[in-house]
């Protein structure tokens, strides 16, 4: 697949890179004591330091601070032992101090990277350029009265991990797949919960376009995507505006610009002239941030497995494919599923089961993972009497259908309902000489034909109620029907 | 004639104590004497309904035997503290109406050790000024006048509400805040005593802010002894404040008469500057002389780049200031303008009638030199500054324990005779700022008084955290000089 976009003068390389919110899963905000509860009312989860009072000080939550040093642990980054908060200077009404606690020049992670996969086995590696902590601001809301807009303060000071990335991302896909994988990194990791609907994760997007190998051009940010499939649009809206204005002449302006989902397109938000000077400095009122080396080697000893890690287990000690490893390990709880689902049995059918059995079921009731109705346990057993040959493959179907809607435990079920495949060549004979009888037109067929067979395998299993071993009635049918054994 | 209200606060206390005094007796005093003076403009707010009522319950604390370090001491809070349910302005029109919800860390601290809340001292706006003229609710008089004039004189600033009512009587003993010499400036020029501790000591949670790094809260009174009593009693770690530093408390009041004996009190040359009035030089000499006389060793040491000191200042703090101040935007609190366009007008409009000239004078300094291009001409190199004069003190703290300094490079001046001119008003704090650069203590106490009759005041320096060190070398400049000026009060006709 060409990453490359056709213009008039020839092919474009499309360079992006991201700048991510992404919000610290903590109970109180980065510098008070305020829930971060999602979804309150308005203004009732906001401290006399989120609202600016005069003479409020910040004091640092510790469990923040954690949280970001996991996250930079995670993207395998430098943790700066020593960082400093500084001060964005800018007026705004839902920003109460007038200005953001932020980090500039000495943030808490430094350069680290993370791997995507694309199709074609190809694997992608973004740097991480930086991730720093700082406060959230508070919500303007234009639409609650006709000449006034209203402030909710809710979300002010609640802490953000703003993660730059490096240009190193060549497509839409590539983007995304970014964007897709450091949501797995962080939910692993328990530090955001990467809901984007939520706002819990935002990201704005820096695209520039240049000529295959040319010096970087000038690239554009553009804010407020907040989906991946808005990304994706974003990203090949702005890529062709850009090369619309290099190939007409034009120059591209460094700006800023937002993108408007309803009409799918980018605009400018504010011209250089309205360019903010953000007047950083160090904020008096916090001491630089200094880590004991010791606590974050011990953050680090208790990172979970990650989901590179895991998958290589997976390729490794299940023996599945490296696409599917990919699928299994992109939720952390789709990976556990998975890892107590294979327990004791061909983990390549475990792997099958849950692709197309159990992710097809969610995927119809609009469920996740999480909230499957049918325990990773239960499926277990179930592949379990199908591998033992207790149920046919068509019967596991069933049963779990059964489970799905009506619960139960399904040994017991394959009990009560007599659901046992039928093994006794006996019973099957009988079957399967009744079918031959009622069709002696179809007999002369198979004989032509071997591969008709399968007609008849169909009418046994229907005689049977589905609970014929498929493979004893083959070879029954083949005894009767003198068929060639590769038939 | 003896009144109740010249004691000073620790003779208040024995008294009370001692029950030969009530709470409510020196409280109704003080009430009365604030209502006498008020031609000195020394309060914003007067609170002395709620002084009585604690007043009373303090009475009742004593009565059971439960008094507390302060039990039933009337005190004025600068208008800078945040005090829960009264009025709080710091002096800006800007918030004229606002009342806090909450009680600023050392107040509390105070009303914790018993004390009683007589009201909100008049300050400059922000505590930004040096003669109090900055003030939205108009300037504070001094009680002093030179001899055979009638001129009014400024009090000094910021804490100049403060310091009046504390060289009036009209309290036992008053908090000031100090940013680049706001208690220690005011305290000279009125005969008062004021120590500014060492950054950190004090938690600045609740005190509006005017430059973060730099502000330090400290007691105001009549004597060392008073001034010692106040601090232990306003000091603490606190959790909300990241900048407040665990150091223990001490008992300063259990030091303060040890003397000076062997302590070696270093002499800075370059706090002798062009152009000062040779009365400073002459008190300073006499300072050092008395505390050779109590058995100090006099060393002469450098700090090379005080010079430097004031312009630092003057980037550092409304660099800060700049940035504090942009929470009054109208939007949540304080004063709003009306009949505004839009949003960014009435950011304009808010702050253009909320704030006085001298706060805006600083807020423009501070927003250009953070301005993109300037930032390292100016402020990365007033840090620079910051950190060479640091490095001065340590030097020179290898070479002696205290230093000691004019406090101020004259005495208070007329009202309304440097207003005009933002530099010569800058010069007042030359001696103090340098001590607020390196984070250190500094006491200013009375020295004497000039040929018309007018206080000055002598400053030592200390170490970091060596705040009894500080208090019991000015304890023995007070022995010394024996000031006992008080200014005569004329404001009581009027």
């Amino acid at each position: 697949m060409s990453k490359l976009i056709k213009g008039e003068t020839g092919e474009w390389e499309v360079v992006i890179g991201l700048e991510v919110h992404a919000q610290i899963l903590s109970n109180s905000k980065l510098f008070s004591g305020a829930s971060t509860e999602f979804g309150a009312e308005p203004n009732s989860q906001v401290s006399f330091i989120d609202a600016g009072m005069p003479g409020m000080l910040p004091v640092i939550n510790k469990k923040c601070v954690e949280q970001a040093v996991r996250t930079g642990l995670g993207l395998k980054a430098q943790i700066n032992l020593t960082s400093v908060f500084d001060r964005k200077n800018y007026f705004y009404p839902d920003l109460p101090q007038g200005y953001q606690i932020s980090q500039y020049k000495n943030p808490i992670v430094g350069e680290g990277e993370v791997f995507i996969d694309m199709p074609g086995d190809e694997t992608v590696r973004v740097g991480i350029e930086r991730l720093h902590m700082e406060q959230d601001a508070g919500k303007s809301l234009h639409d609650q009265h006709a000449d006034y807009s209203y402030v909710d303060l809710n979300r002010s000071g609640i802490a953000l991990m703003e993660i730059v990335t490096r240009p190193d991302m060549r497509s839409s896909e590539e983007a995304a797949a970014f964007l897709r994988k450091l949501r797995a990194i962080v939910r692993y990791l328990g530090t955001c919960d990467g809901n984007m609907d939520e706002g819990s994760m935002r990201a704005d997007v820096n695209v520039s376009v240049r000529k295959p190998g040319a010096e970087l051009g000038t690239r554009c940010e553009i804010k407020n995507v907040n989906s991946m499939r808005f990304i994706a649009q974003a990203v090949e809206y702005e890529a062709r505006r850009q090369i619309e204005v290099i190939e007409g002449g034009g120059k591209i302006r460094q700006e800023t610009r937002l993108f408007d989902n309803r009409a799918g397109e980018t605009r400018p938000m504010r011209s250089k002239e309205e360019a903010h000077d953000y007047r950083y400095f160090p904020d008096p009122d916090l001491l630089p941030l200094v880590l004991d080396a010791a606590w974050v080697e011990a953050i680090k000893a208790s990172l979970p497995e990650l989901p590179d890690e895991k998958k290589a287990r997976f390729v490794k000690d299940y023996g599945v494919s490296s696409y599917d490893a990919g699928v299994l390990v992109a939720e952390r709880e789709l990976a556990d599923y998975y890892e107590a689902l294979a327990q004791g049995v061909d983990a390549k059918v475990a792997a099958n089961w849950l692709n197309n059995e159990i992710l097809g079921r969610l995927n119809r009731d609009g469920r996740s993972i999480a909230d499957c109705p049918v325990s990773a346990q239960a499926n277990n057993s179930i592949i379990r009497m199908m591998a033992d040959g207790t149920i046919s493959g068509k019967i596991a179907k069933d049963l779990l259908d059964i489970v799905w809607s009506e619960g139960g435990d399904p040994k017991a079920l394959v009990e009560s309902r007599g659901l046992k495949q039928v093994t006794d060549t006996g019973a099957i004979e009988k079957a399967v000489d009744a079918v031959i009888a009622a069709n002696p037109d179809k007999v002369e067929e198979v004989k032509a034909k071997p591969k008709l067979s399968a007609w008849f395998v169909g009418q046994v299993m229907k005689r049977t109620d589905g609970k014929a071993n498929p493979q004893v009635v083959n070879a029954i049918l083949k005894q009767r029907l003198n068929l060639p054994d590769e038939g | 004639m003896s009144e109740i209200t010249d004691f000073t606060l620790a003779e208040a206390r024995d008294a009370v104590r001692a029950k030969k005094v009530s709470s409510t007796e020196l409280t109704k005093a003080f009430v009365g004497a604030i209502e006498k003076a008020r031609s000195l403009n020394a309060f914003v707010t007067e609170t002395p309904e709620r002084a009585l009522e604690m007043a009373a319950a303090s009475d009742a604390r004593i009565a059971k035997g439960e008094g507390r370090p302060l039990e039933g001491l009337p005190l004025a809070i600068k208008d800078l503290f945040c005090t829960k349910g009264v009025r709080t302005t710091a002096g800006s029109n800007i918030l004229n109406n606002f009342v806090p919800p909450y009680e600023s860390t050392v107040s509390q601290n105070l009303w914790d050790a018993g004390a009683v809340l007589l009201g909100k001292t008049n300050m400059d706006e922000f505590a930004m000024g040096s003669s109090n003229e900055t003030s939205h609710f108009k300037p504070v008089i001094s009680p002093w006048r030179a001899r055979n004039s009638n001129q009014s004189l400024v009090p000094g600033g910021s804490s100049g509400g403060s310091a009046s009512a504390v060289a009036a009587n009209l309290c036992l003993g008053a908090t000031g805040t100090d940013t680049g010499g706001s208690i220690r400036q005011p305290a000279a020029v009125t005969g008062t005593v004021g120590l500014k501790p060492t950054y950190g000591r004090c938690s600045r949670w609740g005190i509006v802010a005017f430059a973060s790094s730099l502000d330090q809260a400290g007691p105001m009174a009549c004597s060392v002894r008073d001034c010692a009593i106040l601090m232990r009693h306003m000091a603490s770690v606190d959790p909300k404040d990241s900048t407040s530093v665990d150091v223990p408390v001490p008992d300063y009041e259990a030091t303060l008469e040890n003397g000076v004996k062997g302590l070696r009190v270093g002499i800075p040359k370059e706090y002798r500057i062009d152009g000062a009035p040779p009365e400073i030089d002459a008190m300073w000499a006499k300072g050092a002389e008395w505390l050779k006389a109590q058995g100090a060793e006099i060393v002469d040491v450098s700090l090379p780049h005080t010079k430097y000191a004031l312009p630092a200042y003057y980037i550092v703090a409304p660099a800060e200031a700049s940035s504090n101040l942009a929470r009054y935007d109208g939007v949540r609190f304080g004063h709003r303008a009306k009949d505004v366009r839009d949003i960014t007008d009435l950011y304009e409009k808010s702050r253009a009638e909320g704030f006085g000239a001298e706060v805006r004078r600083r807020i423009l300094i501070g927003t250009y030199v953070l301005s993109a291009g300037y930032y390292d001409a100016y402020y990365t190199r007033a840090q620079k500054i910051r950190a060479l004069i640091l490095r001065d003190f340590t030097e020179a703290f290898e070479k002696c324990d205290v230093l000691l300094t004019p406090a101020t490079p004259g005495p208070a001046f007329a009202l309304g005779s440097k207003s005009s001119d933002p530099v010569a008003m800058y010069l007042n704090d030359v001696f103090t700022v340098t001590v607020n650069l390196a984070g250190l203590p500094g006491l200013a106490v009375p020295a004497g008084l000039t040929g018309d009759g007018l206080p000055l005041g002598l400053q030592i320096i200390g170490k970091a955290f060596d705040e009894a060190t500080v208090l019991r070398a000015g304890r023995s400049v007070e022995l010394a000089s024996g000031f006992t000026a008080k200014p005569q009060p004329w404001w009581r006709a009027a």
